[in-house]
């Protein structure tokens, strides 16, 4: 975080929303009753797919705020300031996927909304399928101690 | 239908054959005449039914055909099933040696009969209700399955796709009625990682998608020879449905019911009668009113759209926007001071 040129509230509130987000995605799917996590005491309402759901929804809000406010900031300024890292670039690309699948996903799940079928599946998957490579990403970076997405060149 | 209080009515197969033409009639397979009669078609938008139970008489025809109909769409699993982990928690639902077993859902019967004696004001009545899948109209089932395996479509159903489906059973959870049904022993999760996750497909009504396909009608409602059920567009479905509420002082049920269904019954009994006297349990479900279980969802999708509009907004008002100076860098800025 000490290579992060950015403010540090930033920094943990993307950290906070991203990880909330994986968890909160990884709840969706019925493994939390099956594997014992909302046994362990304080995260009952894992096993609750509507708490698990919303949370989810309330997260992705806050990512959203975070993302649109940094998007501004670089637009204005920090682009000039600063350079993406190839992870860091990589990993835009990725959040970019999964904010509009996610988006996507929100929108089908308004009333009176009936997307094909297809489409559908596909957005899930698509959702599903970066989520796994945006951790994969992530960890690499983590490993490479190159977590910041942007640096002063 | 009223056990002491049936009215004298004539079905339109009835009509027919007193006039004399039910001869002629009955050289037309009844699906097809009821086909050429009501069958909605693809441009009729979201379809719903209508169930008026003053008409039911409890003859079964309806899951008779339900079961023939969709026939090759039941499971076939393969057994042994594969050991599941933990096994304390995921175990395995077999239904596949009671496939006859018409008295509750199961993944072999997608339509079963529940019966109940109510006495309402003052009067005995015998109500037979064809209960199936509800086809709600923003359908939890389908918004919150993770592998997209089912899907509302624009005719109003909603089908599980069994070559999607984990069997999580999830969509029998979130499903205000559970009414999916799992099957063990077949699915994806055969070629996945079958111990550790998935627990084989689920099943429900589909609403014989293969019929309305073809422009036939489903087959619990073209067998019925008491025309309990009536298939069309929804709007005009609503509008008949209250015609005959309205006509035999009725009640209505699948109208606002978690905030609106494609399977809307008419009853000459109050519903919260029928639901205490139903009979309730695991594939048995009730009639109790149901609000609208995505309605947190819908408000929260709209401050989906306020979100990245305040970030903007709070972006132009300058909030975070100053850079830290980085020991080694060629930063100019100093750290900000909303950094906690």
């Amino acid at each position: 975080m000490k290579a992060r040129p950015y403010p540090g509230w930033i920094t943990r509130l993307f950290i906070f929303a991203m990880t909330a987000l994986a968890a909160t995605g990884m709840m969706q799917m019925p493994l939390a009753k099956r594997y014992f996590i909302s046994e362990i005491p304080g995260l009952s309402w894992t096993a609750d797919f509507f708490i698990v759901h919303k949370l989810h929804y309330i997260f992705a809000i806050l990512l959203l705020f975070v993302v649109a406010l940094v998007v501004v900031h670089w637009l204005r300024d920090w682009r000039k300031q600063l350079a993406l890292s190839t992870l860091g670039r990589t990993r835009v690309i990725i959040l970019g996927g999964l904010i509009i699948s996610g988006c996507l996903r929100v929108f089908r799940n308004l009333p009176n909304v009936t997307l094909n079928p297809d489409i559908v599946v596909t957005i899930e998957w698509v959702h599903l399928a970066l989520t796994m490579v945006m951790g994969g990403v992530a960890l690499a970076a983590l490993i490479r101690k190159q977590s910041a997405y942007a640096r002063k060149p | 239908m009223t056990k002491k209080n049936r009215k004298v009515g004539v079905s339109r197969r009835g009509f027919l054959k007193t006039l004399g033409v039910g001869g002629a009639g009955m050289l037309i397979p009844s699906g097809a005449l009821a086909a050429q009669e009501r069958v909605p078609q693809p441009s009729d938008g979201e379809l719903a039914t209508l169930l008026d139970l003053s008409k039911c008489i409890g003859c079964g025809e309806c899951v008779s055909a339900c079961r023939e109909s969709n026939a090759a769409k039941f499971p076939e699993p393969k057994k042994p099933f594969p050991e599941m982990i933990p096994a304390s928690r995921a175990k395995p639902e077999d239904w596949s040696d009671k496939r006859d077993l018409d008295g509750r859902l199961t993944p072999y019967n997608w339509l079963f009969l529940q019966n109940v004696e109510v006495v309402y004001k003052g009067e005995e009545y015998d109500i037979n209700i064809p209960r199936r899948c509800m086809h709600c109209q923003n359908p939890p089932c389908a918004n919150m399955c993770p592998f997209g395996a089912a899907n509302k479509h624009e005719n109003g159903i909603t089908r599980i796709y069994d070559e999607l489906c984990m069997g999580g059973a999830k969509c029998r959870n979130v499903c205000p009625w559970h009414i999916p049904q799992r099957q063990s022993g077949v699915g994806l999760y055969l070629d996945l990682m079958p111990s550790l996750a998935g627990n084989g497909v689920m099943y429900k009504c589909d609403r014989c998608y293969q019929l309305l396909d073809k422009g036939e009608l489903p087959a619990c409602i073209s067998v019925c020879p008491e025309d309990v059920q009536t298939i069309g567009p929804r709007h005009e479905i609503v509008a008949q449905a209250k015609a005959l509420a309205n006509k035999m002082n009725g009640f209505i049920y699948g109208l606002e019911e978690n905030g609106g269904t494609n399977t809307i019954y008419v009853s000459p009994v109050p519903f919260d009668l029928l639901n205490k006297a139903v009979d309730k349990g695991k594939g048995k479900p009730h009639m109790k009113q149901v609000a609208d279980v995505m309605a947190d969802e819908t408000n929260l999708a709209t401050a989906t759209l306020i979100a990245p509009v305040a970030g903007i907004a709070a972006g132009f008002l300058g909030l975070g926007a100053k850079l830290m100076k980085i020991a080694g860098s060629s930063g100019e800025s100093k750290g900000d001071s909303d950094e906690s």
